[in-house]
């Protein structure tokens, strides 16, 4: 049996941080989420799902559980990749996450995690997420940073993501981080047969610098991976961005969809599909608007071995068209209105198959954007 | 309801409109006929106040107001409205949230409206992305629809549309030129461009004026009008008695 979630006790959190942990997509209510995971800084405040066949655990306590989940640990990501990884690897006390959802199970309302920077220079975590066979797991990742981090700070996460035989997972990320923040998440994903991993990103808010490229190994049959990516670049922040997508398994396919505005920040778009096997296909999309001088470099690389793989990709980077913006005008919007008007329908992106909770959150991201004047 | 004085236009270096007056009464609509590059478009994208299109000379008088400087989305809140010949395409905006941001209050009456000129199933589809001709002028309609204008301009409003649409759009736009009521009882205005004339079965046009190389040549009776370039050619017309 289900149980009530406990609202989220964050007795040191102030009101302006508590809108920031909110801005990123938590409920610390728990009205909309089945469990929670939130580590301020380096300390677990909370760890716990009421789903039945979901287990939310700190990383150290799935390790003790599951004979060091050497099944899942470092699988996915090599902890030799770089010097992010060999940071992590080499800690003694790992923190982070494990998300298990246990065969057949399925939880309606997401769970969420929030990974909250607050004094610490570093924030580390190793998260591991595992939807087993049949298995259905949604989580909203919310990643914040104290509205005070004055002396600046870094995250380092990496995360593992291992979905079974005809399982699903959707991760939305969403980072309001800061100024002087630098963020390194290093993530990659297994799908097995039919599996399906979605992978949301939405960053409306100014960050020092993000650098990161996970990548989904579509091992199994008709495997299937969807990574969309939402962004801003605000003047300052350095967004270095990418989502890699290996077609192993036949009839495995992958769409990598990304939105990026520059208003004076630098975006570096990248992304690759890899096509290794007959009945195989991938479609990558990079659209860009330049709202002020900035830089958007698409960069997207489709790279097929064998007959029988079918790839595509369009990128474009352009201003806003002169001729959208009169033409609402002409029904009554003022500049101002039809130009963020304009910008929002740009970032309109539906994900196929994400429930609507979740898109709902990712809606409101971008409407707290938009309030605030794109 | 619309006065329009010796105006002059330049698009870019090049003057395209020449002298031209016109003179709209409450509830009358006019036609606008001409071979193509005649300046048709260019006179209504003027009114609407489009910013490629720059008046050297003369005035527009809207409502007894001069809106000749004012800005585009100024004129439409006094209630000038245009239905595009080749709208843009803007992508990823949704119809519904369109219609929804041009329309504060009447946000209701969308699904009724968008399901009487059968575009109730394009509300959640990107503008104009991947529609027929006849979906475009039916997106078009609903959007003055929602809009209401007091002066509606309509750019080939027949352009790539079947019999069938033609027949829907023609009594969508005569219902927003008040054709439905009586002579005395229409406040609305209309100026609308077509080659074929197909729209005049739907709009009891009052007047037509022939555009010939940025000037108007020739005004009288639209049907007349028609009929004489049907026949004739332009070449006569701009030799009318009328001039």
């Amino acid at each position: 049996m289900s149980r009530m979630p406990s609202p989220v006790k964050v007795p040191e959190l102030s009101k302006a941080d508590q809108d920031r942990v909110a801005q990123a997509g938590i409920d610390l209510a728990m009205k909309n989420r089945c469990g929670s995971y939130l580590q301020m800084d380096q300390e677990i405040v909370q760890a716990e799902c009421s789903q039945q066949g979901i287990e939310v655990l700190s990383f150290k306590k799935a390790m003790e559980k599951y004979d060091g989940m050497k099944e899942y640990t470092w699988q996915a990501v090599s902890p030799e990749k770089d010097d992010i990884t060999k940071y992590v690897a080499a800690q003694k006390d790992p923190k982070g996450y494990v998300i298990i959802a246990h065969k057949g199970s399925n939880n309606i309302l997401p769970i969420q995690a929030c990974l909250y920077l607050g004094r610490e220079q570093i924030q580390h975590v190793h998260n591991i997420i595992v939807a087993e066979e049949g298995a259905e797991l949604h989580i909203i990742s919310g990643c914040t940073s104290g509205a005070h981090v004055g002396k600046g700070g870094a995250h380092y996460g990496i995360s593992e993501f291992f979905v079974k035989k005809d399982a699903k997972i959707s991760f939305t990320m969403i980072h309001n981080w800061s100024e002087n923040i630098e963020v390194y998440p290093r993530s990659a994903s297994i799908v097995e047969d039919n599996g399906v991993f979605l992978s949301n990103y939405v960053c409306m808010q100014p960050v020092k610098k993000i650098q990161m490229y996970p990548t989904a190994t579509l091992k199994g049959t008709n495997a299937v991976a969807r990574f969309s990516s939402v962004v801003i670049s605000l003047p300052g922040s350095y967004m270095d961005l990418g989502s890699r997508a290996i077609l192993e398994g036949k009839g495995a396919s992958a769409e990598l969809i990304t939105r990026a505005i520059t208003k004076g920040g630098t975006i570096i778009s990248r992304g690759h599909i890899n096509g290794k096997t007959a009945g195989t296909r991938g479609h990558l999309e990079c659209k860009g608007l330049i709202l002020h001088d900035g830089i958007i470099y698409a960069i997207p690389e489709i790279e097929g071995s064998v007959v029988g793989t079918e790839l595509s990709h369009e990128a474009a980077v352009g201003k806003l068209a002169k001729d959208e913006i009169e033409y609402l005008m002409s029904r009554g919007l003022d500049e101002a209105e039809a130009t963020a008007t304009i910008i929002r329908g740009f970032l309109d992106v539906k994900i196929a198959g994400l429930p609507e909770a979740l898109q709902r959150q990712i809606d409101t991201s971008i409407d707290v954007a938009e309030k605030a004047g794109f | 309801m619309l006065h329009i004085e010796d105006l002059h236009v330049k698009v870019g270096d090049k003057e395209v409109l020449h002298d031209i007056n016109l003179h709209i009464d409450e509830g009358e609509t006019h036609v606008l006929l001409g071979p193509n590059g005649s300046g048709k478009t260019t006179l209504l994208m003027t009114i609407m106040g489009f910013t490629n299109y720059t008046i050297t000379r003369g005035k527009i008088i809207f409502k007894g107001e001069d809106v000749t400087t004012m800005m585009t989305h100024e004129r439409a809140k006094r209630g000038i409205g245009m239905l595009f010949q080749r709208p843009p395409t803007i992508s990823g905006l949704k119809l519904g949230k369109m219609l929804t941001a041009i329309s504060p209050g009447k946000k209701e009456n969308i699904p009724e409206l968008a399901k009487s000129v059968h575009m109730d199933k394009f509300l959640e589809r990107d503008i104009n992305k991947g529609f027929s001709g006849g979906e475009i002028k039916r997106s078009e309609v609903l959007q003055l629809m929602i809009q209401d204008p007091d002066f509606v301009m309509l750019d080939e409003p027949e352009s790539g549309v079947d019999l069938e649409n033609i027949s829907l759009i023609g009594t969508a736009i005569g219902s927003l030129l008040e054709k439905d009521k009586h002579l005395i009882k229409r406040k609305k205005s209309g100026l609308v461009i077509t080659h074929t004339g197909y729209i005049l079965d739907y709009l009891d046009a009052d007047k037509g004026h022939v555009m010939c190389e940025g000037e108007i040549k020739c005004h009288g009776n639209p049907r007349e009008i028609l009929k004489d370039i049907k026949q004739r050619g332009y070449k006569e017309c701009l030799e009318c008695r009328h001039q």
